[in-house]
């Protein structure tokens, strides 16, 4: 054990932390949503979020940036970003829709039990990942440097650069927008009420298969955004990339407390405040291995979360 | 679609009357030549069956043979009890690496080691069970599945057992009955592993045929009503999941004996899907469904080579594809007869 290298950056290390939460916010938000109106995690999230890391690789590939270019002026910059944002948003959400017809739906009609769901969902997964390693031909597909990273601002051993401002902005004012969405417009009344009761909702004309749709468009949405902030931060991506993130997210979410927004949003700064300085005293190798050991005894001392689950211990 | 279910339905029910109306005798003489048939299909020499690029006798030992241990271990966990376990490889992953490690750095030689390798992996399944099986299933499944993924990282970070390079010059087992188990030849490997999949085989049928089998059934169909009907299903989910990872952990240290190396790139979490799509298209719950399942996918992607290079795409669609149209897989459980009269 070695704290010397947490204590000499511990504030940086905690924007780190901050940066990396809300990246997975962002994803852990798909979970718990779905999670809301379905009661059921959905296991091909992580592919959701890795297909939108794709989405982005390709769009980058078509400006032909080959990493030695200068970096790009911060309003040339943005406005690319915003692209990449819109097209994982796209294609990330369009995916999750796809999935829940293809390996949700008809199980759901059915009343399939829950263990169908899960193993459709795995299998899904699976065939994503492998769909994509055979077509990424099992490489680490790399991100050109597209933004200066250097610090433009110092102070003790905070070092701000311009890609994790972005990405803390950026994540803010999604979340801003995502809390006017649920709590502010029919849609969002509509996710409410399934969450809430399913039963009841149908009575009163909620129309469940599309506010589920709308919901599983609504994570992958979320999901593809967070994955342009990825590629800007780590600027990498592989088949299998959603595996990690996805364990990381999801558990975020059951620390927040799963099926409830606001608990996501403080689970994913939590862990990622946790995961970041757990790794400067234990090393970075041991940093999924924490993540795992804090999903365990979550679940084990307070399985509803930091805020509570939206429908405790209910075990269908 | 439903001529398909019928047809393999009246098959099933076909033997199902013969085998209940035979007698004894007759029972005996069909599992005896059945058994025969099974020991000896590496003699065979059949260009029908034979598999090109590996040798038809190294294709029964792996994946055949050891597909079918560790589906019929699964199957105690995911089919019978209807527990979730995504991370069964972490099981497999431990009997190796037991059998690995002593086999280097103690006296005690393959038959020795064996009790440990079954013990350290019941072990891992009490610790990880104790507390995971409290959970729901959903919160289980991504807890097997991190642990799975865990036990590999671990095993990449621990230099004292290898690190990534894992560990080498692992000893073969000591002969037993005038048999040699040599490198080059698998076929005494597939019979080792053969003799230990009856035993398994016979050990799980008599459990569920007893308390344990109708506990793991109660808990299957309704875990809250199984509860309340005063089935202690903590503890027999803790022993279907003790059960299911002691053969894993057999299963594994079979397999590190026979290939002399092993790294922890060999039990990555497509082995456990792998597995658990034998369990899911043979049909959960049925032993013989999910042994036909891993021989069907054990074999397939060995026969049709074009196959092998997608065989996770292939697997994974197959179980999307089977929850939707055939979700109790090819050759379905029977149901018991005071569960019949309950149609679904």
């Amino acid at each position: 054990m070695d704290f010397s290298i947490l204590i000499s950056n511990f504030w940086s290390l905690g924007l780190d932390g901050l940066v990396v939460g809300a990246i997975y916010a962002l994803i852990s938000l798909g979970y718990t949503l779905v999670y809301g109106v379905l009661r059921l995690i959905n296991f091909a999230h992580s592919e959701i979020f890795m297909i939108g890391t794709m989405a982005v690789y390709l769009v980058v590939l078509q400006f032909g940036f080959t990493g030695y270019e200068d970096p790009l002026p911060l309003i040339k910059f943005i406005g690319i970003f915003l692209l990449f944002a819109t097209v994982a948003g796209i294609v990330s959400g369009g995916s999750a829709v796809l999935l829940e017809i293809v390996a949700y739906r008809r199980l759901r009609n059915m009343g399939a039990s829950r263990l169908s769901s899960l193993i459709s969902a795995i299998g899904a997964s699976f065939f994503l990942v492998e769909v994509f390693r055979k077509i990424s031909d099992s490489k680490n597909l790399d991100f050109p440097r597209l933004i200066n990273k250097d610090p433009f601002f110092t102070a003790g051993t905070l070092y701000l650069s311009a890609d994790k401002v972005l990405v803390l902005v950026g994540a803010t004012i999604i979340f801003l927008i995502l809390n006017r969405i649920i709590n502010h417009t029919k849609l969002g009344m509509g996710i409410r009420a399934v969450s809430q009761d399913e039963r009841t909702a149908i009575l009163m004309g909620v129309n469940v298969n599309r506010i589920i749709s709308y919901t599983f468009l609504l994570g992958g949405v979320l999901a593809g955004v967070g994955s342009a902030f990825y590629m800007v931060f780590y600027e990498t991506t592989k088949a299998n990339v959603g595996f990690l993130v996805g364990i990381s997210a999801f558990t975020a979410a059951v620390l927040g407390g799963i099926g409830n927004v606001r608990g996501a949003l403080v689970g994913s700064f939590a862990l990622g405040l946790i995961q970041q300085y757990t790794s400067a005293v234990l090393g970075y190798n041991w940093r999924d291995v924490v993540t795992f050991v804090i999903l365990v005894l979550v679940l084990l001392i307070k399985p509803t979360g930091l805020f509570g689950e939206a429908l405790q211990k209910a075990r269908v | 679609m439903a001529l398909m279910k019928a047809s393999s339905l009246n098959l099933r029910d076909k033997f199902g009357d013969w085998w209940d109306g035979a007698n004894p005798a007759q029972r005996t003489i069909f599992r005896i030549v059945l058994i025969g048939i099974f020991y000896a299909l590496p003699m065979l020499n059949n260009p029908i069956i034979d598999t090109p690029e590996t040798s038809f006798s190294s294709v029964l030992f792996y994946p055949l043979v050891m597909f079918s241990l560790m589906a019929v271990g699964l199957n105690v966990v995911v089919g019978k009890s209807g527990i979730l376990d995504l991370g069964y490889v972490a099981f497999f992953a431990i009997g190796a690496y037991t059998h690995a490690v002593m086999s280097i750095h103690t006296p005690l030689n393959f038959w020795e080691i064996l009790p440990f390798a079954m013990g350290f992996a019941m072990l891992a399944g009490l610790i990880l069970g104790l507390p995971a099986l409290r959970l729901r299933g959903d919160y289980l499944a991504i807890i097997t599945l991190g642990f799975g993924e865990i036990v590999r990282i671990v095993a990449v970070n621990t230099e004292a057992i290898g690190g990534s390079a894992g560990l080498t010059d692992i000893p073969g087992p000591d002969s037993i009955f005038g048999v040699e188990f040599t490198v080059m030849d698998p076929r005494p490997y597939y019979w080792l592993t053969l003799t230990l999949l009856l035993v398994v085989i016979w050990g799980v049928m008599r459990l569920s045929q007893r308390k344990p089998g109708r506990a793991w059934e109660a808990i299957r169909e309704d875990e809250d009503v199984a509860e309340f009907m005063g089935v202690a299903t903590l503890k027999y989910k803790l022993w279907a999941f003790i059960i299911g990872g002691a053969v894993g952990g057999l299963a594994g240290a079979i397999y590190a004996s026979q290939i002399r190396s092993i790294q922890p790139e060999l039990f990555t979490l497509n082995l456990s899907i792998m597995i658990l799509a034998c369990v899911v298209f043979g049909g959960m719950g049925n032993i013989w469904g999910v042994i036909l399942g891993a021989v069907i996918l054990g074999y397939a992607p060995e026969k049709l080579r074009f196959l092998s290079d997608y065989r996770i795409i292939f697997f994974g669609l197959l179980m999307v594809v089977m929850m939707n149209i055939r979700p109790n897989g090819l050759l379905p459980r029977k149901k018991r007869e005071h569960f019949q009269e309950k149609n679904k």
